[in-house]
């Protein structure tokens, strides 16, 4: 069979291919319905990476986020038109010690291959999750990005000492939006108090128990853990206003992305007995309790569906043009595409 | 009940024609007709998939799903006829016996020669011909269309906005195409060889789906060439 795929060929140009595909009793066929952007699939697009990089991994069909309707399926794990997620890490090998999302050899989706513009998505059954029951598909687009949040928090289980009275966020963007949502119903006697700049953002946070400015942070304030959702530059003043309010011996997840070298104050985790330790990606289990999250909690998932900022349908490569432009102008929140190129 | 009925052209008795049909030529590593068969076979949605071939390529064609696709019996590999609506109709006698055929029931024919054919158009076939009993694929026309009925001068020049040009899938309700095709005199099918052209004369309404500007027909030798660079791609 020939499958379509949009690539990127260089940024903000989307070109046509063609890959022969063999149809075998392993694979599974997925019709991609739902799918979001993640701001990793817009650096790609705005040619925001170094030129190497670039050179190196394009062409290649962006976006990582999404779902579909199982179309073929031989291997007898699926049912036609059954919704399921697609795991965008993909692991060549096991290892018993280390989670399919760190070993160096995973290859994922939109990074190290081709992501889910195509017309149909080749994979195996262990990358794909089913959706069953009441989910909403918009919110389901991102479950990978809720996924990722849902990962930290399991590491968090793991990190941290039992005392979990007060946890901080900093971060008011998406990722700290959804990584707060996910605390408070995993940690529902835990006060979950949010730190962020801008007050258009914060008041999305309307099940936070607390709403810091990062600028009024009281100086008796105290917390037992925090997740650092920031990313970038900033994340260096998050790290450092977390270190001044953290209680001794508590943990600090790192979730925010940064491209540069961010220096840490390592007397004051030395002296209070922090423990620093990051998160990145997902496996199939955390896309396994996303999805049950998503159905088992419709209040998560009408907070998540509230950050969605557009949907677009796309028919034609110039909506895929239109929806990256309309995303990368957004301040906060999602932007969904309804495939149906 | 949806079914699919690949044409795979006529009897392919036609003195002098030698050459291998185009499509059981290669692209890529396949015959040009079998990645247009997985697409549809892929799509479960198709209770059958009604492959119509000349008689000689019939055991050429079977060797072929078997090999590439496996034993099913999901697919069906059965002689043509003289003419598409001919072959057509082989289709839908084929469904008639071995199928109750209700009001519901379609079908989606589709040229074998064209092998880019997206999920989004074979879904709105199936879409356009439950809801509205026929639909024909079809792209906005880029060239200037000019009628000349002596062949000679030109007799008209119409509107471009208002051209389209035709692709496949075309699809319909088979009770209506089938008491359509009946209704023709000996003569009307002769001449009428496009199944969506009967409705039309008929008076009967055909949809438009919209069709791709890749969804092309490998015709000659030129449009293989084309094909094969379409997936191979070039980005040296």
């Amino acid at each position: 069979m020939i499958n379509t795929l949009y690539r990127l060929v260089a940024p903000k140009l989307v070109e046509i291919d063609y890959d022969e595909v063999n149809i075998n009793d392993k694979d599974i066929i997925v019709r991609p319905t739902y799918l979001s952007i993640c701001k990793a699939d817009q650096r790609y697009y705005q040619g925001l990476r170094e030129p190497e990089v670039l050179a190196e991994k394009l062409p290649m069909a962006l976006i990582h986020e999404g779902i579909g309707e199982i179309i073929h399926d031989r291997s007898g794990n699926f049912k036609f038109g059954d919704v399921v997620a697609i795991i965008p890490n993909t692991p060549v090998e096991t290892d018993e010690i280390i989670g399919e999302n760190y070993l160096t050899s995973s290859k994922f989706r939109s990074s190290g291959f081709d992501g889910l513009l195509q017309d149909y998505v080749v994979s195996s059954a262990d990358r794909l999750v089913k959706i069953e029951g009441d989910v909403n598909y918009v919110v389901a687009s991102f479950s990978e990005l809720i996924s990722v949040c849902a990962h930290a928090i399991d590491r968090f289980e793991k990190f941290s000492h039992e005392r979990k009275d007060r946890i901080g966020v900093w971060g008011d963007g998406t990722v700290g939006y959804i990584a707060a949502i996910l605390l408070k119903i995993s940690f529902p006697q835990a006060k979950i108090i949010i730190f962020g700049k801008n007050e258009e953002k914060l008041s999305y946070f309307t099940f936070a128990d607390e709403i810091h400015s990062i600028k009024e942070i009281p100086a008796d304030l105290t917390i037992d853990h925090a997740f650092e959702c920031v990313g970038g530059q900033k994340s260096q003043s998050a790290i450092e206003q977390i270190i001044d309010h953290i209680k001794p011996e508590g943990t600090i997840s790192l979730l925010g992305v940064s491209e540069y070298p961010v220096p840490i104050n390592t007397r004051m985790v030395l002296e209070k007995g922090l423990r620093i330790y990051g998160s990145s990606r997902s496996s199939r289990t955390d896309f396994e309790k996303t999805i049950q999250i998503l159905r088992e909690h419709p209040e998560v998932s009408d907070y998540l569906e509230n950050i969605v900022a557009s949907i677009f349908k796309i028919r034609t490569i110039e909506d895929i043009h239109h929806a990256f432009e309309k995303d990368y102008q957004l301040n906060f929140g999602k932007t969904v595409l309804i495939w149906n190129k | 009940m949806i079914f699919a009925a690949i044409l795979a052209g006529g009897t392919g008795t036609r003195m002098g024609n030698v050459e291998k049909p185009k499509q059981y030529m290669l692209l890529g590593n396949k015959a040009i007709i079998v990645h247009t068969i997985e697409k549809f076979f892929i799509n479960e949605k198709f209770e059958k998939i009604i492959v119509l071939c000349p008689k000689p390529w019939i055991k050429h064609t079977k060797d072929l799903v078997s090999k590439h696709i496996g034993q099913n019996d999901r697919i069906e590999v059965i002689e043509g006829g003289e003419v598409r609506n001919e072959t057509i109709m082989n289709a839908v006698n084929f469904i008639e016996k071995n199928y109750k055929i209700d009001k519901d029931s379609i079908i989606v024919t589709h040229d074998s020669v064209r092998p880019f054919l997206s999920h989004r158009i074979i879904e709105e076939n199936i879409e356009f011909a439950k809801k509205y009993g026929a639909c024909d694929t079809v792209i906005p026309a880029t060239d200037t269309i000019v009628e000349s009925i002596d062949n000679k001068k030109i007799s008209s020049i119409p509107n471009r906005e208002q051209m389209f040009q035709g692709q496949t899938p075309q699809s319909f309700s088979i009770l209506k195409l089938k008491g359509i095709y009946n209704d023709l005199n000996e003569e009307e099918k002769e001449i009428l060889t496009d199944a969506a052209k009967i409705f039309v004369i008929k008076g009967e309404p055909v949809y438009l789906v919209d069709g791709e500007v890749n969804n092309i027909k490998i015709t000659y030798p030129y449009d293989l060439k084309v094909a094969n660079i379409m997936l191979k791609g070039d980005y040296e």
